[in-house]
C-alpha cells in the first residue's frame, strides 16, 4: 500500500520556489523519482507533499561560463555521460555516470537527486568531490553556492533548508597539466551498490610537482570524503610509487567504513588503499 | 488529495484518467489493460516495467503516473502487431529468448533504446543496454542472440 501524500506540478521554477515556500518542513522536491518513489511505496517517505521538478527544463543542461562547468540541478545521469563537456573536462564524472546503476535508472535519476538523497555510497560524489564541486541552493528569498564537501553532513544528511531546492552544480575546469582516474568496486557491475568508489585528480606544475591533488572516497565512511591528509603528502612532491603507496596508505586511514552485506570494514580499507595507489599510478602514467 | 484527472497517449491511443497522486505509472498502464508491462521488483532493479516515456526508455514503476500527464507512452506490444510484429519481436521468439516470458517486454524496450541509437551493436554493448532488465530463465545468450539477429534484419529491411 502506498503512502497518501500530496502532489504539485509546477509550470517553472518559480511556482516551483513559491509551492516549496508555502509547504515548508512538509515540501520535498521530487525529480526522477528513484529513490522518493522506492521511498513512497515502502512507507518509509514522511514528506507528504512532493513538488514535481522532472519537467522543468530550466534545471537542465550543461554549459562552460567563466571558468565552471555548469551542470543544472535536474540533468541526467544520462545526459552527463553524453555531455561532451564531460567528456572533455571531467572524465571521472562521466566514468561514475557510466557505472550508475543501469541504463533505465540512469534515464530518470538526476545528479541533484544523488546529492541531495546523500548516500554514503552516492556515485557522482567522489568524482565531484574530486573536482572541487560546488552546489547553487535555491529558494524564493535567496540563492547560495556551497561547496559539496560541506553540502553531505552525513549520512542522508544535507545543508539543504525547507523551501529550497537544487538548482545546479559547478566546478571549475580543470588545467590541462590535470589528469583522473576513477573506480567502483561492486559485487557485480551493473546495478551494484558501491563496495567502494574511488576518484583521483592531480594536477602537475611545470616542473612536474604536484601542484594539486583531490582524492574523494565513497562508501567507506558516513558521507563521502576528501582523504586530505594523503593529498597534502603530495603536495609539491614527484610522484613517485612510494610517496604514491604512502599516499593511499593515508587514505586507507582516513577511511570510517562499516561491516555490512557487501563487504567487511576491513576488507574495505584495504581495497581502499589498493585503489587508491592504483588511480593515482593510473593519473601519473596519463600526464607523462 | 483529490484524483486528478490525467491524459496519457499509451501506443497511440488517449486515455482520459482519474488517478490518486501516489500512483505510478505502472499501475496506471497495467488498470488500463497494458498487462505487457510487468510489474516485477519495483524499485528499478529488474527492468520489467520499462516503457518508452517520450521516447525515453524508463522504469513505469519509479515514475507516478501524474508526472507522465500528456506524455507519449510506448509499451512493448505497441511497437508492432500480430500481423506486422517489430523485427525485435519476430527475433525473440525465433532465438528462444523467451521462456516464461516475464522479462521479455522490458528486454525489447531495452532493447530498442541500444538500437536507435547504435544499429550495430557489439555483443558487450548490448550485455551493458540491458544490464537493468533482469531475466532468469535464458541466461541471456539467445537474448543477446535476439537483438543481433533483430538488428542484422532491420539493417537490411529498413524497418524499426
Amino acid at each position: 500500500m502506498q503512502s497518501e501524500i500530496e502532489l504539485y506540478r509546477p509550470q517553472n521554477l518559480a511556482e516551483a520556489l513559491t509551492l516549496l515556500a508555502d509547504y515548508g518542513p512538509d515540501g520535498t522536491p521530487l525529480a526522477g523519482g528513484t529513490n522518493i518513489v522506492v521511498e513512497l511505496r515502502d512507507g518509509h517517505h514522511n514528506c507528504k507533499s512532493l513538488v514535481d521538478l522532472s519537467h522543468l527544463m530550466e534545471l537542465r543542461g550543461i554549459n562552460q561560463q567563466n571558468g565552471y562547468i555548469v551542470i543544472g540541478g535536474g540533468t541526467t545521469i544520462t545526459e552527463l555521460i553524453d555531455h561532451p563537456l564531460i567528456g572533455a573536462h571531467a572524465g571521472i564524472l562521466r566514468e561514475a555516470a557510466r557505472l550508475f546503476a543501469n541504463p533505465l535508472v540512469r534515464n530518470r535519476a538526476t545528479v541533484a537527486g544523488n546529492l541531495v538523497d546523500a548516500s554514503p555510497a552516492a556515485d557522482t560524489a567522489p568524482p565531484l568531490l574530486a573536482l572541487n564541486a560546488e552546489v547553487q541552493l535555491m529558494s524564493q528569498a535567496a540563492t547560495r553556492w556551497i561547496r559539496l564537501e560541506d553540502f553531505i553532513t552525513g549520512v542522508r544528511k544535507t545543508l539543504l533548508q525547507p523551501g529550497e531546492l537544487m538548482f545546479a552544480i559547478r566546478l571549475p575546469v580543470p588545467s590541462d597539466r590535470s589528469a583522473g582516474a576513477y573506480n567502483k568496486v561492486g559485487l557485480r557491475k551493473a546495478d551494484a551498490i558501491s563496495v567502494l568508489s574511488a576518484a583521483v585528480m592531480i594536477e602537475l606544475d611545470d616542473a612536474g610537482l604536484c601542484k594539486q591533488t583531490g582524492i574523494a572516497l565513497g562508501a567507506v565512511a558516513p558521507k563521502p570524503f576528501r582523504a586530505y591528509e594523503a593529498e597534502a603528502l603530495l603536495f609539491g612532491k614527484v610522484l613517485g610509487p612510494e610517496l604514491i603507496t604512502e599516499a593511499a596508505r593515508l587514505a586507507a586511514e582516513a577511511s570510517r567504513p562499516i561491516d555490512d552485506i557487501r563487504g567487511t570494514a576491513a576488507y574495505r580499507k584495504r581495497v581502499v588503499a589498493v585503489t587508491v595507489r592504483r588511480l593515482l599510478t593510473k593519473a601519473v602514467e596519463v600526464l607523462k | 488529495m483529490k484524483p486528478q484527472m490525467i491524459t496519457l497517449h499509451i501506443n497511440g491511443r488517449t486515455h482520459y484518467v482519474a488517478l490518486n497522486p501516489n500512483l505510478t505509472l505502472l499501475v496506471a498502464l497495467r488498470d488500463l489493460g497494458y498487462t505487457d508491462v510487468k510489474c516485477g521488483c519495483e524499485k528499478g532493479d529488474c527492468g520489467a516495467c520499462a516503457v518508452f516515456l517520450n521516447g525515453v526508455a524508463v522504469n513505469s514503476c519509479l515514475v507516478l503516473a501524474w508526472q507522465a500527464d500528456e506524455a507519449e507512452i510506448l509499451t512493448a506490444a505497441g511497437l508492432g502487431t500480430s500481423e506486422h510484429p517489430h523485427p525485435l519481436q519476430t527475433a525473440f521468439s525465433d532465438a528462444g529468448a523467451i521462456q516464461c516470458g516475464y522479462c521479455t517486454p522490458g528486454m525489447i524496450i531495452s532493447a530498442k533504446a541500444l538500437l536507435d541509437q547504435k544499429p550495430h551493436p557489439t555483443d558487450a554493448e548490448i550485455r551493458d543496454a540491458i544490464s537493468g532488465n533482469l531475466c532468469r530463465c535464458t541466461g541471456y545468450a539467445q537474448i543477446i542472440q535476439a537483438v543481433q539477429s533483430a538488428a542484422e534484419k532491420m539493417d537490411a529491411g529498413g524497418e524499426g
